[in-house]
């Protein structure tokens, strides 16, 4: 496990690294940075189920999309919510939807996993879009950022984009810390073990399921804690953070990253979202075409992703797993 | 809710049923011998349906609509399996969803620039138009009917070929057991382009023959790929009986579901998949875990 320690080191430099931007990056790359942290950490919270697990989910967009919509529903309209209780509440529905649909779809193996869970988000997709519940299709504006106060006293002000993104920033960095502990803990190895091999695993008596119903658990709430920041920094949610499309393009960003470390969708979803930017900023009327054949080469020349690239440069980085095995060792461990 | 409702309600359900029949048994059989996940298959049911659009426009005539287009679907899934899902084949599911997700990416960009963003209508045939009137106030429409025993014309066609040809054995067999068949000798290349290619010719049908009753718009293969996954996950994958039952099933949970319960009707059809998932994980006719 020296590859992760050293990877909790370097996660930690860049981190303190990150907390300095402010002092020197205006406004507008603040605000990026922001959503870059913040979609990473959907990512990374994918990467626990898809990279450790083994298991490809297409549905958490929905619950990024739900802890949004939680606040939105609950966030009155013109006195700020207290994100004391508004964070729990949302996360906590993010967590219940997934523990529901992870005990459903986790009875199902492979490619029926992928298409249960496809099916049981666009489920909640459409729960929003077509029913006005929170303004359907064409969204729903929070009128009022939640507030960071105790007695009254700001603690700090997220309508600044300093503020917002230094609280970002030290979500981001706890929730990968807990990754970090949670991979390397007893429970992730049997995660990685009900991967590698699942009827060993089993053999050797541990509840595969309902280890696997925690880690989809555990991954659907951090989705839920990206999206309640999310939704807070834009003061709008709206169906589309809810649609597949979101959970293919972080399942890209997990893929990007690479899948056998914690911090590697952080990189892939950096990568991935400023390309996004060159692109529509060079290309206005054909980023969506070049985006799709970026990807289409990723996937054909680099399974292991842009760490893959910076091997071949500079040797290999830490890597606990050769890239692209996890995932042909756990088709052979179903038979497919 | 009277036996002519009810009886109009039931044409609706089966006529529904039918069309993700058409979709949803490519998708399957596709999975089912190329063992290849393919997310881009909605899509091909949404160019299908512009490329009608496009072709009724300028010939006036919607059966040349109907052949081209399918014709112009299937020579291009023969291109697409060649250059893109050919490289797929043994690779993880992960690689397969994103590879088809970028293909969706890219198919979706191909339409904005041949056929634009624009709602169109499609015209159906002469012939088929107007309706039949039941009671005073209710009438059906011919061109719905006429979607209804062309669907099962094709549906039966998938049978018989899969029941009585040589390659239908061979399909049938490979989606038993693929290894197998490859032990026993049998060169899947050719078959794997043909079943890729049938594949989209059917969701390219299915987007034509609903053309004239549904608008054409760009987001319609979305909500089509989903629910032909639900289709195929009620039914089993790889058994197109199956994909029978579960187009069925939806077709009548959907429709049934907006008349009697509007406010739960877009949950309906998850709901059910739930329920026949806790009964049979691997679907109705579904044997094997893939």
């Amino acid at each position: 496990m020296g590859g992760s320690r050293r990877e909790a080191a370097l996660a930690a430099l860049t981190f303190v690294a990150l907390a300095l931007l402010p002092l020197a990056a205006p406004a507008y790359y603040l605000q990026f940075g922001a959503k870059v942290l913040l979609v990473g950490l959907a990512a990374m919270a994918l990467n626990l189920v898809v990279g450790f697990g083994g298991l490809v989910s297409l549905c958490h967009a929905a619950f990024y999309g739900l802890a949004g919509y939680t606040l939105a529903l609950v966030s009155p309209r013109y006195e700020a919510a207290s994100l004391f209780w508004t964070l729990p509440l949302a996360v906590g529905a993010s967590a219940v939807a997934a523990l529901l649909i992870g005990a459903l779809s986790l009875r199902t193996r492979g490619v029926y996993f992928i298409m249960v869970t496809l099916a049981f988000g666009q489920m909640l997709f459409y729960l929003f879009a077509d029913t006005d519940i929170a303004g359907g299709s064409d969204g729903f504006y929070i009128y009022t950022r939640p507030e960071l106060a105790l007695g009254g006293l700001t603690l700090v002000d997220l309508d600044k984009p300093t503020g917002f993104y230094l609280t970002a920033l030290a979500t981001v960095a706890l929730a990968t810390l807990l990754l970090l502990r949670l991979t390397r803990s007893p429970f992730g190895q049997a995660l990685a073990a009900a991967h590698e091999n699942e009827r060993r695993a089993r053999a050797l008596g541990f509840p595969v399921y309902r280890i696997r119903l925690a880690a989809f658990t555990v991954s659907g709430a951090l989705a839920g804690l990206a999206g309640y920041f999310a939704s807070v920094q834009f003061g709008y949610v709206a169906p589309q953070m809810l649609g597949w499309h979101f959970s293919a393009t972080i399942l890209v960003m997990v893929v990007l990253g690479g899948l056998g470390s914690v911090t590697g969708p952080l990189v892939g979803a950096a990568a991935f979202l400023g390309l996004e930017e060159v692109l529509k900023a060079a290309l206005p009327d054909h980023w969506a075409l070049a985006l799709g054949t970026v990807i289409l080469l990723v996937v054909l020349l680099l399974p292991g992703g842009v760490r893959q690239l910076a091997d071949a440069a500079l040797g290999p980085l830490s890597r606990e797993r050769p890239p692209g095995k996890p995932l042909a060792a756990a088709e052979g461990a179903t038979g497919a | 809710m009277d036996l002519v409702t009810f009886g109009v309600q039931l044409l609706n359900a089966v006529q529904y049923g039918l069309v993700l029949f058409l979709v949803a048994s490519g998708l399957t059989l596709v999975f089912g011998i190329l063992g290849v996940i393919n997310l881009a298959h909605g899509a091909f049911y949404m160019l299908g349906a512009y490329t009608a659009f496009w072709l009724a426009a300028a010939t006036g005539s919607f059966w040349i609509a109907l052949v081209g287009g399918v014709a112009i679907a299937f020579v291009v899934g023969m291109l697409m399996e060649d250059v893109f899902v050919r490289r797929l084949y043994g690779r993880d599911h992960l690689a397969q969803v994103l590879l088809s997700f970028a293909l969706i990416l890219i198919l979706d960009e191909v339409r904005l620039h041949l056929f634009g963003k624009d709602v169109h209508s499609v015209a159906p045939p002469d012939f088929l138009q107007g309706s039949i009137q039941l009671t005073d106030t209710l009438s059906y429409p011919v061109y719905r009917l006429a979607v209804c025993l062309f669907c099962l014309l094709v549906a039966l066609a998938i049978f018989a070929v899969l029941r009585w040809t040589k390659i239908g054995m061979v399909v049938r067999a490979g989606a038993e057991n693929r290894e197998m068949v490859r032990a026993l000798g049998i060169s899947f290349d050719r078959v794997s382009r043909y079943v890729f290619a049938v594949g989209i010719a059917l969701a390219a049908l299915a987007g034509i023959v609903v053309a004239p009753i549904s608008t054409v718009y760009p987001g319609m293969g979305d909500g089509m790929l989903i629910l032909s996954f639900v289709v195929v996950v009620l039914g089993g994958i790889g058994s197109v009986a199956g994909a029978a039952i579960g187009a069925l099933a939806v077709g009548l949970t959907d429709t049934f579901g907006k008349v009697f319960f509007p406010a739960f009707s877009s949950v309906s059809v998850y709901l059910v998949m739930a329920l026949i998932l806790l009964w049979r994980p691997n679907g109705i006719l579904g044997r094997r875990e893939v």
